[in-house]
């Protein structure tokens, strides 16, 4: 009886773990066969074995491109964060910088960032520089917002029994306000950085001399839809890494409410 | 220690930039040692009357001592306790009860053995590495209390500290408290909605009324400590709880049908 349940709770943790990669691994592999039976050839749909192999011949081609994409990526969230969050502080702490820019922030968040691309090649040339603005200006908004909104959901009673402690503001925010709104700023951060890897990469569709989206536009020109593929997967790895990497940071400084139980 | 209100008053403004008179002109003392027990419905200005002594509110006229002191901020040695724990997710319970420690500069190390002798008092010998998350709503209060407790208050301010529990721990807490308070001899302010609470903890209660918030009867309390929990049969504790209520029907707090 007791060893039943006991396997039955075995399986049931196997499958928990194995069900998402055993449903991307049917989903490749009902690609991989069904590309053939329905005689598409390569420059229509690769299979994803054909990308694979892709991947490994043109490693360097593909790294050099994704080396500048990264670096677009990650210069753009960096800044975004760098502004975000005194931008929210402000927005936090002065009333009057609340009420002033606040309401134009948010407004500013509804219009699609992505249009502004080719202005900013007009003004900022063909270089990294508008590619790194574009992932800035595309991360700054929801780094601000859930850094305001972090803030905000302190409980006022909180504050009260720090300051019966004779606590000074900038203890209250240390001890208090950072930590509580440190969940919120990550769930920020992870919108951005996924949000980033967008701008970059429309940056590079404008216009550009190197990055994953050049080469994209490249194999697009000379029908080489499996570098294509092999772009846009290493695109996705870019976003998965960065986000990984929020993650693991996340995990080592915030401390989630359900964590415990 | 002591406290002592004098021609105490708070004006709040309201949204529409009226002003509303929380309190009366209030003249209070409380002697070195005393538990005090503010009863009265919401709205009365009993908790302005502790966030008056805890420094979170300055009065609008009048002067608040402690110790003969004019309070301009928190006293070092008032500990506050409110109705939720306020405990900090994200810190263990032994972080917790050091949070006071640690914003008045004191060193940590210090106080270790005395957060290990709080946490036996409350019944909580071991809990010290748990995350609040971990622990019952009794047992969040009760780190609440020594969190409180851990800078050896003079002064305690309680605002309805059990109000959010259930009935058989709030019980509980109260023969607690009493018990924790008869070994440590300091001056109490209890603030409750509950007459019972009121009449079976306090040396003193202190009943308010409402619009504007007004001291109506200063009644003591003389039954023999530690008392226990019979002590609610008992016939002068019922002539207490009538005088108490009897001001809350004069006063139309409460209403016969």
């Amino acid at each position: 009886m007791a060893s039943g349940r006991r396997r039955r709770r075995l399986a049931r943790t196997l499958l928990e773990i194995f069900a998402a990669p055993a449903l991307a691994l049917i989903v490749l592999l009902s690609w991989q066969l069904a590309v053939p039976l329905a005689g598409l050839s390569e420059f229509v749909l690769p299979t994803p074995w054909q990308i694979l192999k892709r991947i490994g011949q043109d490693y360097a081609l593909l790294w050099s491109n994704a080396r500048v994409t990264l670096a677009e990526v990650v210069a753009g969230f960096v800044l975004a964060a760098l502004t975000g969050i005194p931008t929210a502080l402000s927005i936090f702490y002065s009333r009057i910088f609340e009420r002033a820019v606040y309401p134009l922030l948010i407004a500013l968040q509804t219009i699609p960032k992505v249009v502004l691309a080719p202005l900013l090649v007009l003004y900022l040339g063909y270089g990294w520089a508008p590619k790194v603005f574009l992932a800035f200006l595309i991360g700054f908004f929801p780094i601000v917002i859930a850094t305001v909104v972090g803030l905000q959901s302190l409980d006022k009673a909180m504050v009260s029994l720090v300051r019966s402690m004779g606590a000074s503001e900038a203890q209250t925010f240390f001890k208090l306000r950072l930590p509580a709104a440190l969940p919120s700023v990550f769930g920020g951060f992870k919108v951005a950085i996924a949000l980033s890897v967008i701008g970059a990469v429309i940056g590079e569709y404008v216009a550009a001399e190197r990055g994953l989206g050049y080469l994209q536009l490249q194999a697009n020109a000379q029908f080489d839809t499996t570098l294509n593929f092999a772009s846009v997967v290493m695109i996705s790895l870019i976003g998965v890494g960065l986000f990984f990497v929020l993650s693991l940071l996340e995990s080592r400084v915030v401390f989630r409410r359900d964590a415990a139980k | 220690m002591n406290v002592r209100f004098e021609r105490v008053t708070k004006i709040y403004e309201t949204r529409d930039g009226e002003e509303l008179a929380a309190l009366d002109p209030i003249d209070l003392s409380i002697t070195p040692g005393e538990f005090v027990g503010l009863v009265g419905p919401s709205g009365c200005g009993k908790s302005t009357l502790l966030s008056l002594v805890a420094a979170l509110i300055a009065p609008s006229s009048g002067r608040i001592l402690v110790d003969g002191e004019e309070v301009r901020r928190p006293h070092p040695k008032v500990g506050v306790i409110f109705q939720s724990d306020l405990l900090l997710y994200w810190r263990s319970v032994t972080d917790n009860i050091l949070l006071p420690v640690e914003i008045k500069g004191w060193d940590r190390r210090k106080y270790r053995a005395r957060v290990e002798q709080l946490l036996e008092q409350v019944g909580l010998a071991g809990f010290g590495g748990k995350y609040p998350g971990e622990l019952s709503g009794g047992m969040r209060q009760r780190v609440a209390i020594c969190r409180a407790l851990v800078q050896e208050p003079g002064l305690l301010l309680m605002d309805e500290p059990f109000g959010a529990l259930d009935a058989l721990t709030r019980e509980q807490m109260i023969m607690d408290l009493q018990a924790m308070w008869l070994s440590l001899a300091n001056t109490v302010l209890f603030v409750t909605h509950s007459i019972e609470e009121a009449v079976f903890l306090a040396d003193r209660v202190v009943v308010m009324s409402p619009r504007p918030g007004r001291i109506d009867l200063d009644l003591r309390i003389d039954l023999e400590r530690p008392r226990r929990w019979l002590v609610h049969n008992d016939p002068r504790f019922f002539e207490y709880r009538r005088q108490v209520r009897a001001i809350f029907e004069a006063k139309g707090v409460l209403k016969e049908h």
